[in-house]
């Protein structure tokens, strides 16, 4: 791990604050929550891809014992309720918005994907509720299906939405047509992959469990939800439903376990359950079932791209060229087409000087769940493509893939590339040494010998990505066609007796902030841990902010913190000014949790000065407000930009095609580090993930759109036997984008193991290209039709 | 779940008197009680078999070993007599599922469920066990009838099971990596010259004797008797673990290894 200390605590690996009620069972989450009168919301969902709605009769639903209403399409419709739609406006080549296509959190008229809800029943209990559902009787007509993004761009492909013929939501285009073009005439090698980065489930621990509390008098909601962006979701559930105004609208989010991105987003049960309480009056709780889940959570990736990448007879990389078809569900999520276009595509040269790049994602309809965020959101797919373009540029020409990409990488900061960000300050050399090092790259052949003569076919293979992360810069966002910038606002009271309390817009959905951002505070303000409570996860606490995602807690969250324990000390030293009888507050150091007027030794501790201040008395009579609070607001310049060397070795039974993960080590700089033992879990989490995403995790849908994989029967998760001991090392060279130099860690290991792995075993296997998840009975195919 | 009634018969007699209507049985609960959550199940009423004394039972005798269709895969996991007996038995039991589910679900349970992926039933083919039930005994040739499908009638409940003991005998697994049921498990058990061997996990069907590999094995009891086709008259599974293909080139990979522990 890395050596650098920032302070008392901040940079230490202080252990986790929140984990004391977790281990203890003491945690509360949204399904915890119970209000007077509760009652109980389950879903009717569509049990056929694509069809019309042809009849819907709830009447025997509504005679069940315990139902309180039952609700459809139609009553949302009657009630002049909003759609949901996606937050983010991206533009077609031709310069047309992306088509949105309707979608209404209940299904009217016609249902789009397995899963999508056609009734709400809402009844005195769960089985109540459940039981009604069954008597809801619906008639179909079924209609033709598209699920691979390959058949529903076909002429003649079912369509979805009226508005998005050929089930185009938007073809999106990026960087310098002319100049790549340029760049692959003037190759002396093109190296062309067509790949799969393959869907994903989310499957946070914690499913998503909403419980509406509708105060008719005062025409308020309460929203208890398992969130990972309460302020955000305040806003636009406000701006979608329209069932409440922003300022009669609460979300209140306690312990949340997990999201993954999948708990960033406006749902249709969100919108339903706000829905239900007004109309029962009552308040309605919904918790998802684990098989609910499978098919109602947005999932993530699912593209199929076709990569080119441009060399010259040295192997110095000219360009890369890329289309993407990118899948998008049966309708837009919120922050569906920003995924796959601008937080993807301009990482598509990775570290590596590329003059060129030039890339085409067309967002497509089909009849599956919604695509949104997940873990890396763009940047695994981007890192995927460049990785495994570079591991086949090797292949295809005979060299070492890490030469390879040393010969190319970047070595001069800030460097802005030809995708328009700037890297600000990255060591992408000493990286690659340090993991090449660690798992002894040069050894490899004694260790494959070795194998060999056990039986096995081992490989070793290596992604050495960049991310850009810590959203984030408005001005950027707004740019992208972001429709509000992802700043961050941070209020800190000092209360009387010296307890201080953060607010925050960031959402703690298992990382640690309670105990990061009191390690940040606690020292500077020099006071101890336990007497810094962070509060967050209540839309009436905390003033505003945009949660949990893209790695921001640290880079954006603790940099508005950072601005604001400033103040807060500035503050406190004219208080102090005044009660010690100096001129000026320059005549007062702060120091180790002490104020003092310099050159004597009139001290006061920062305890005693948030006293003087609350209490007021003493500075009555001067011009200082009393009081020792404040607030601040910060939207860093630029993104953050985590990188890392990660190199996996795999031995592959060839009897079965299993292939194992024999070793794994990773380098990453992820700039200065808060708590070096929260940093190296997110990355033990992220790296789970990613090679899950590699080998394990397998969504299926059959051709008439049913989710094969729709439980953990089907859908392997990773588990503990599936791994060795990652070893995790670190190299920071701090971020300039906020005041501590943190680069946000959440997502790397997501972005960075998947081609890592599979690189690993297409070197096992002497292959230039094999895709996600690498099952065994496809490894095997492989090497039953490949010379291995 | 469904509201039911719930039973606890002290009694064989009572439990099988209360086998009527939509009544089910209760042993372990391990499929039951799934199945019942997300309502693939609703019966009226269970009948809780755990307060049965005549389903706990693990004894060896003269060459045969008996346990109680109410002990616990741990139980039997765990059993010296058991361990002592065929040990190959022992570590199939100590293979199913987790420790949770090992020691709530029983050996009854899960024959009389015959899951066409559970690992039980190959070992009682291959072992040429008896079914005992509450009225006859049935050879486990004639038992295991198809996926899901017993010869078990409405009105039965298996008391024990008796499993002559092998001169030796290997059990091998390639489980499903999401489930970690058996995706191919085969079991081989060697009498004097007799081999036998029945694959669990590969039948459409379900568990099945592989004739080829027991005249294989019977003229030669060693891995290298095992050549790569096999079971060519036998339907194979196919899902999105594993195709059918996959499947059977699997069958003598695992076959192999069910050797190499019979033998080792």
């Amino acid at each position: 791990m890395s050596d650098q200390v920032l302070g008392k605590t901040f940079g230490t690996p202080v252990r986790r604050v929140e984990d004391s009620r977790f281990i203890q069972g003491a945690g509360n989450f949204t399904d915890d929550v119970i209000h007077p009168g509760q009652t109980y919301m389950a879903f009717l969902r569509s049990p056929h891809a694509h069809a019309d709605i042809v009849s819907i009769d709830t009447s025997a639903a509504e005679a069940a014992a315990g139902v309180r209403k039952v609700l459809t399409g139609q009553d949302y419709a009657d009630a002049g309720l909003g759609m949901l739609f996606c937050g983010w406006g991206s533009q077609s080549q031709s310069g047309e918005p992306q088509k949105m296509g309707a979608y209404p959190p209940l299904a009217h008229g016609r249902v789009r994907y397995v899963g999508n809800i056609v009734a709400a029943v809402i009844a005195d209990s769960r089985d109540q509720a459940k039981d009604a559902v069954d008597l809801i009787e619906v008639d179909y007509k079924e209609l033709p299906v598209a699920v691979d993004v390959l058949d529903a761009v076909k002429d003649g492909a079912p369509q979805l939405h009226d508005d998005a013929p050929g089930n185009l939501v938007v073809d999106w285009v990026h960087g310098d047509k002319d100049a790549t073009e340029a760049a692959f005439a003037a190759a002396s090698d093109v190296v062309t992959l067509e790949l799969r980065n393959n869907r994903m489930v989310p499957n946070a621990m914690e499913t998503r469990a909403t419980n509406a509390l509708y105060n008719h008098g005062r025409g308020e909601f309460t929203l208890h939800i398992s969130t990972q962006n309460p302020h955000g979701l305040k806003t636009f559930t406000s701006v979608l439903t329209q069932i409440a105004p922003e300022h009669k609208l609460r979300l209140v989010a306690d312990d949340v376990g997990g999201g993954f991105g999948s708990k960033a987003f406006v749902y249709a049960e969100d919108a339903i359950t706000l829905f239900a309480a007004r109309e029962t009056r009552r308040p309605v709780k919904w918790t998802c079932e684990r098989s609910e889940a499978f098919l109602s959570d947005a999932h993530g990736r699912d593209h199929w791209t076709k990569a080119e990448l441009a060399l010259n007879a040295e192997g110095k990389f000219l360009g890369v060229r890329v289309h993407t078809l990118a899948n998008m569900g049966a309708y837009l999520s919120t922050s569906a087409t920003l995924v796959p276009t601008y937080m993807s595509a301009p990482l598509l040269t990775g570290q590596y000087d590329i003059a060129a790049v030039h890339g085409q994602v067309d967002c497509v309809f089909t009849n599956t769940v919604p695509v949104d965020a997940y873990r890396g959101a763009g940047r695994p797919e981007a890192a995927y493509v460049i990785e495994r373009l570079v591991d086949a540029a090797a292949f295809q020409t005979g060299r070492d893939p890490s030469q390879l990409r040393r010969q190319n990488m970047i070595t001069q900061f800030p460097h802005t590339t030809a995708g328009g960000l700037t890297y600000d300050n990255c060591d992408f050399h000493t990286l690659l040494d340090k993991a090449s090092e660690a798992i002894d790259y040069a050894g490899f052949p004694a260790r494959k010998a070795e194998a060999k003569a056990r039986g096995k076919i081992r490989g070793i293979g290596m992604s050495t990505y960049i991310e850009a992360c810590g959203f984030g810069p408005s001005k950027i966002i707004g740019s992208w066609g972001g429709q509000a910038g992802p700043w961050e606002s941070s209020e800190i009271r000092v209360l009387p007796t010296g307890g201080v309390e953060i607010h925050t817009g960031c959402m703690n959905h298992g990382q640690g902030h309670e105990t990061v951002f009191a390690q940040y505070v606690s020292d500077a303000f020099g006071v101890p841990m336990d007497q810094v409570e962070l509060l967050y996860g209540d839309t009436d606490r905390g003033q505003h902010g945009n949660g949990t995602v893209g790695s921001r807690s640290g880079p954006v969250g603790l940099g508005a913190v950072a601005m604001t324990c400033t103040k807060i000390i500035t503050k406190a030293k004219t208080v102090v000014r005044h009660t010690l009888g100096a001129e000026s507050d320059d005549e007062i150091e702060f120091a180790d949790g002490v104020f003092t007027r310099t050159g004597t030794n009139l001290a006061l501790k920062f305890a005693e000065v948030a006293w003087i201040a609350n209490a007021g008395i003493t500075i009555a009579d001067t011009d200082v407000e009393p009081g020792l609070h404040a607030a601040s607001n910060f939207d860093p310049e630029n993104f953050t930009f985590p990188s890392g060397c990660y190199i996996c070795e795999v031995e592959i039974d060839p009897d079965t095609g299993v292939v194992d993960i024999a070793d794994f080590v990773v380098f990453d700089d992820f700039g200065n580090l808060g708590n070096p033992m929260i940093v190296e879990g997110q990355v033990h989490g992220g790296v789970v993930q990613g090679i899950g995403q590699a080998l394990l995790e397998n969504t299926v849908y059959d051709e008439t759109g049913q989710l094969l994989s729709g439980s953990f029967m089907d859908y392997t998760m990773p588990r503990a036997d599936n791994f060795p001991h990652f070893r995790v090392g670190m190299h920071g060279t701090p971020a300039t984008a906020n005041p501590m130099g943190m680069k946000g860690c959440g997502e790397a290991g997501a972005i960075g193991a998947p081609p890592a792995v599979v690189n690993a075993v297409t070197n096992a296997l002497n292959i230039d290209h094999i895709d996600m998840p690498l099952t065994a009975e496809k490894v095997w195919a492989k090497i039953n039709s490949t010379s291995a | 779940m469904q509201s039911f009634d719930y039973q606890k018969p002290s009694t064989l007699d009572q439990a099988v008197a209360s086998l009527d209507g939509d009544a089910k049985a209760l042993a372990g609960g391990q499929t039951l009680l799934p199945a019942m959550k997300v309502r693939l199940a609703g019966p009226g009423t269970l009948v809780d078999l755990g307060g049965l004394p005549e389903l706990k039972e693990i004894a060896a005798d003269g060459g045969v070993l008996t346990i109680g269709a109410g002990e616990t895969h741990a139980a039997v996991a765990q059993s010296d007599i058991v361990v002592g007996a065929i040990p190959a038995l022992a570590a199939l039991a100590g293979g199913i599922g987790d420790p949770a589910v090992r020691h709530r679900g029983t050996l009854g349970g899960s024959v009389a469920n015959n899951d066409p992926a559970a690992d039980y039933p190959s070992a009682m083919l291959a072992l040429g066990a008896t079914i005992h039930t509450n009225s006859r005994a049935i050879a486990a040739d004639d038992f295991f009838t198809g996926m899901f499908e017993t010869a078990l009638g409405e009105d039965e409940l298996i008391v024990k099971i008796s499993i002559p003991v092998p001169d030796s005998a290997g059990y091998a697994k390639y489980p499903n990596p999401a489930s970690r049921y058996a995706m191919v498990g085969v079991f081989v058990a060697k009498f004097g010259p007799t081999a036998s061997v029945a694959v669990t996990g590969a039948g459409q069907d379900g568990v099945f004797r592989a004739a080829d590999l027991e005249a294989a094995l019977t003229a030669d009891f060693s891995e290298a008797a095992v050549s790569d086709g096999c079971c060519g008259d036998v339907v194979i599974l196919g899902d999105i673990h594993a195709s059918a293909d996959y499947r059977r080139a699997m069958i003598p990979v695992f076959a192999r290894k069910a050797v190499a522990k019979a033998t080792e």
